[in-house]
């Protein structure tokens, strides 16, 4: 005899303890089984590209703070970066080296949330999180210094960065490089090993490198599926064409592959670390802008804005999420005219039907821990 | 050294009720009057003691939880926060005890009282001193086994009556799994039954304390068993995926508030209360301390322990991830059930040996002891290498590192970590 049963749909979100802020799936449930899952987006949407619209270009590095608010500098470059790309600035090379610094203190500090986020998700009721969040504090002190902000940093600027660092930026910035590698060890003998992370994540939510280039995932996600893609080294932006540092790949493209890959570009940053540290040239860290001195008519009063030529620029960075751009469109005026984000989190959410479709709800959990969104860069 | 059992000799407050009752006797009071007076004394002072342990190591769980985590935790009312159960006590007890429009109104209501009830009444069969037991049962492991799995039936109430998917969901997982940890649970308590040879666990005590030794060295498969069953029982991590915080918010009480919330976080103390109390009569020699029970009063040597065994799954709770259901049912299916069956297996062999060889207790109990613990740790081993512990889908690995942009990598080996 078979009982009839039917299908269950349950709403994992807007509010639940593991969707990262508002984000809403909707699983179609066969006892734990998971038959269809949907993903409903658009609960912290801020209409911020329409925003920017209305202002200024350097108004707007602000509003990309809050995209990525877990990697507030990688936002702020990409942004400012298509700006000086539709401009045709030249970034003094101070600025550039302290850009790839900035990146790469922010991708420690990203990822350490993202791995302790994961290690949440998978159960360890808070201990990994907060563990990392103690090493993440040490990076937004540095972020302190070097721009008084801790969180939404706001540090770049069209043509360089807001200001130089101060004197004790470079010894702390050291201290900590050199003592970094030890807690990522701590990590690594913790959860890396741990029976119970291997037991749960090994062979979950796989995404073949096909797939994933199909729906044009990046970053961890498409490096944990094989493919040795990073647009540091594909289309080097800021100093990383003089910096020595390797893609690192998983092999299976599961759960455990974007966390392992994960924890060696924590190595590589590192790494990165260590060279510009030693190369930063002195210098100057801001370019002169071509600003309007004479008022177009019928335009807003804005006399001293940056007026880019008209035309069009996309400026992309590998973010620790994966490629995020800024596709923005100039009519002349000192506001753009279109302003786009293409943001990481929603095009590497795009598979996740694919990948949970037949695990259980406790892998969906662990799947979309793995994929590492943030819900400010996913609705904007 | 055997004690007086003068009244004030407080090493066994069983004396002191002993002795109010034979005064009670001599005045010439009925019968039943004694029986009445004893068990409420009995039921009072271990309703007092739990609802202060419980309150005591919420405090000292938050805690110790939160020196592991890295942060302070609770220290702002009261001296080091001390006053913080205190406080979310008073809170639980003010708040409106909502009951949702849509749940089964009575076993909704039903169902914190039917948890905690029996939570309670385990400590009914448990010794905490030479004679300080509520009620000493000659099947006392058995009434324990069959009192401990009432709860499973109210946190299934709970989960049904909510009318919520996350409370029914959880509620699932708990039938799935405390079935499977049921049988591992009487299997593993079933070795040590056998070495005593009684099911009273006065008895066993009693047998740890003459042959001098702990059943835990007897018994290292079954203690084993019974801590990871026992954390399921408890429904606490690694096993608590009943209430799954990260999966299905609070599992089985989702739409529990107020006291009736409180209950079901009573209940779980409780629960993991009785267990500790079970492992240390059964495994670590009760209220015996190789003769510190003549000095010390035995009943703060059978909580000393029992905290100690507690705070063993506090600290489990601090470090590990959650597992998920079809992986703890196939570890109590595949891995605790044949080894629980082989540890009664090798334990009937033991006792059988033991009688009919003639052996004395001093040869035999140290011989048992050491092919126990070499056995216990041969078989968890070989165990787990047969079910493919080391096999390549599940040791871990690093992240291959390449400098060749565009290339893809797949299936391949990874470098081993």
């Amino acid at each position: 005899m078979t009982l009839k049963t039917e299908p269950f749909v349950v709403n994992v979100g807007p509010q639940h303890p593991s969707t990262h802020g508002v984000f809403r799936l909707r699983l179609t449930l066969d006892g734990e089984r998971i038959l269809d899952a949907d993903m409903v987006m658009g609960y912290l949407h801020r209409s911020m590209e329409k925003l920017a619209e209305e202002r200024t270009y350097t108004q707007n590095i602000p509003f990309t703070d809050r995209t990525d608010y877990l990697s507030a500098m990688t936002g702020n470059l990409a942004y400012v970066m298509a700006v000086e790309q539709l401009c045709g600035i030249e970034v003094p090379a101070r600025a550039l080296w302290l850009r790839t610094i900035m990146a790469e203190l922010q991708r420690l500090a990203s990822h350490c949330m993202a791995i302790g986020i994961f290690a949440n998700d998978c159960g360890a009721w808070q201990t990994p999180v907060m563990h990392m969040m103690r090493d993440r504090e040490k990076i937004l002190d540095l972020f302190e210094m070097a721009c008084g902000a801790r969180l939404t940093l706001n540090y770049m600027r069209i043509g360089g960065v807001s200001r130089d660092i101060p004197p004790e930026f470079m010894p702390a910035t050291r201290k900590f490089v050199r003592e970094f590698p030890k807690k990522i060890a701590e990590y690594e003998d913790l959860l890396l090993e741990n029976e119970i992370i291997v037991a749960r994540s090994r062979g979950v939510g796989v995404l073949t490198a096909d797939q994933a280039i199909a729906h044009s995932v990046s970053g961890p996600m498409l490096r944990g599926s094989g493919v040795a893609w990073d647009i540091r080294k594909a289309d080097p932006y800021a100093a990383y064409g003089k910096v020595d540092f390797d893609i690192a790949v998983g092999t299976n493209g599961d759960v455990y592959d974007r966390f392992v890959v994960r924890i060696a570009e924590m190595h590589q940053s590192i790494r990165i670390l260590e060279q510009a540290l030693d190369m930063i040239p002195e210098g100057p860290v801001h370019a002169q802008l071509p600003t309007a001195t004479v008022q177009p008519i019928g335009q807003p009063v804005a006399p001293l804005a940056l007026r880019p030529p008209v035309g069009e620029a996309y400026g992309r960075i590998e973010s620790p999420r994966g490629e995020i751009g800024y596709y923005i469109v100039s009519d002349g005026s000192p506001a753009p005219f279109r302003f786009h984000i293409r943001s990481p989190s929603y095009i590497n959410l795009t598979p996740l039907k694919l990948m949970t479709v037949g695990a259980t709800v406790a892998d969906a959990i662990v799947i979309l821990g793995s994929v590492d969104i943030v819900v400010g860069e996913i609705d904007r | 050294m055997r004690l007086d059992a003068k009244w004030y000799d407080l090493r066994d407050i069983g004396n002191a009720v002993g002795a109010l009752l034979e005064q009670i006797n001599d005045c010439g009071a009925p019968d039943w009057v004694p029986y009445v007076v004893s068990s409420l004394i009995g039921v009072v002072g271990i309703l007092l003691w739990t609802v202060l342990s419980v309150l005591a190591f919420i405090w000292i769980e938050r805690r110790v939880v939160g020196l592991m985590q890295n942060r302070i935790g609770p220290n702002r009312v009261g001296p080091f926060g001390l006053l913080q159960p205190v406080a979310d006590a008073i809170k639980l007890l003010l708040k409106e005890a909502i009951t949702t429009r849509n749940s089964d109104k009575v076993l909704f209501w039903l169902a914190p009282i039917v948890v905690f009830i029996p939570t309670l009444v385990i400590f009914a069969a448990i010794p905490f001193g030479e004679k300080m037991v509520l009620a000493d049962l000659n099947v006392g492991v058995l009434f324990l086994i069959a009192i401990g799995s009432i709860n499973t039936i109210a946190v299934f109430m709970a989960g049904w009556s909510s009318n919520n998917k996350y409370a029914m969901l959880g509620a699932m997982r708990t039938i799935a799994m405390l079935i499977s940890y049921e049988i591992v649970q009487v299997l593993v308590l079933l070795g040590a039954v056998l070495f005593v040879g009684s099911m009273r666990l006065g008895d066993i005590v009693a047998w740890q304390d003459d042959y001098n030794t702990w059943l835990l060295f007897m018994q290292p498969l079954g203690l084993l068993g019974y801590v990871i069953a026992g954390a399921v029982e408890m429904n606490r991590s690694p096993m608590d995926i009943a209430e799954a915080e990260s999966e299905i918010v609070a599992g089985y009480h989702t739409e529990y508030g107020g006291i009736k919330f409180g209950f079901f976080y009573q209940a779980e103390y409780l629960a993991g209360f009785g267990i500790a109390a079970i492992i240390v009569s059964l495994y670590m020699g009760g209220w015996t301390l190789w003769g510190l029970e003549d000095w010390v009063p035995g009943w703060l040597i059978f909580l000393a322990k029992m905290y100690g065994v507690f705070f063993i799954y506090i600290w489990f709770r601090g470090t590990l991830p959650r597992l998920r259901i079809d992986q703890l049912m196939g570890f109590a299916w595949k891995f605790l059930l044949p080894l629980a069956l082989v540890n009664v297996l090798v334990t009937g062999g033991e006792v059988l040996l033991w009688q009919e060889a003639g052996l004395s207790a001093g040869e035999a109990l140290p011989l048992f002891g050491v092919v126990n613990i070499a056995l216990a740790g041969a078989l968890v081993v070989g165990w787990a290498i047969a079910l493919g512990h080391r096999s390549r889908e599940r040791v871990a690995h690093r992240a291959i590192l390449t400098n060749e942009l565009g290339a893809i990598y797949y299936g391949e080996a990874s470098p081993r970590l």
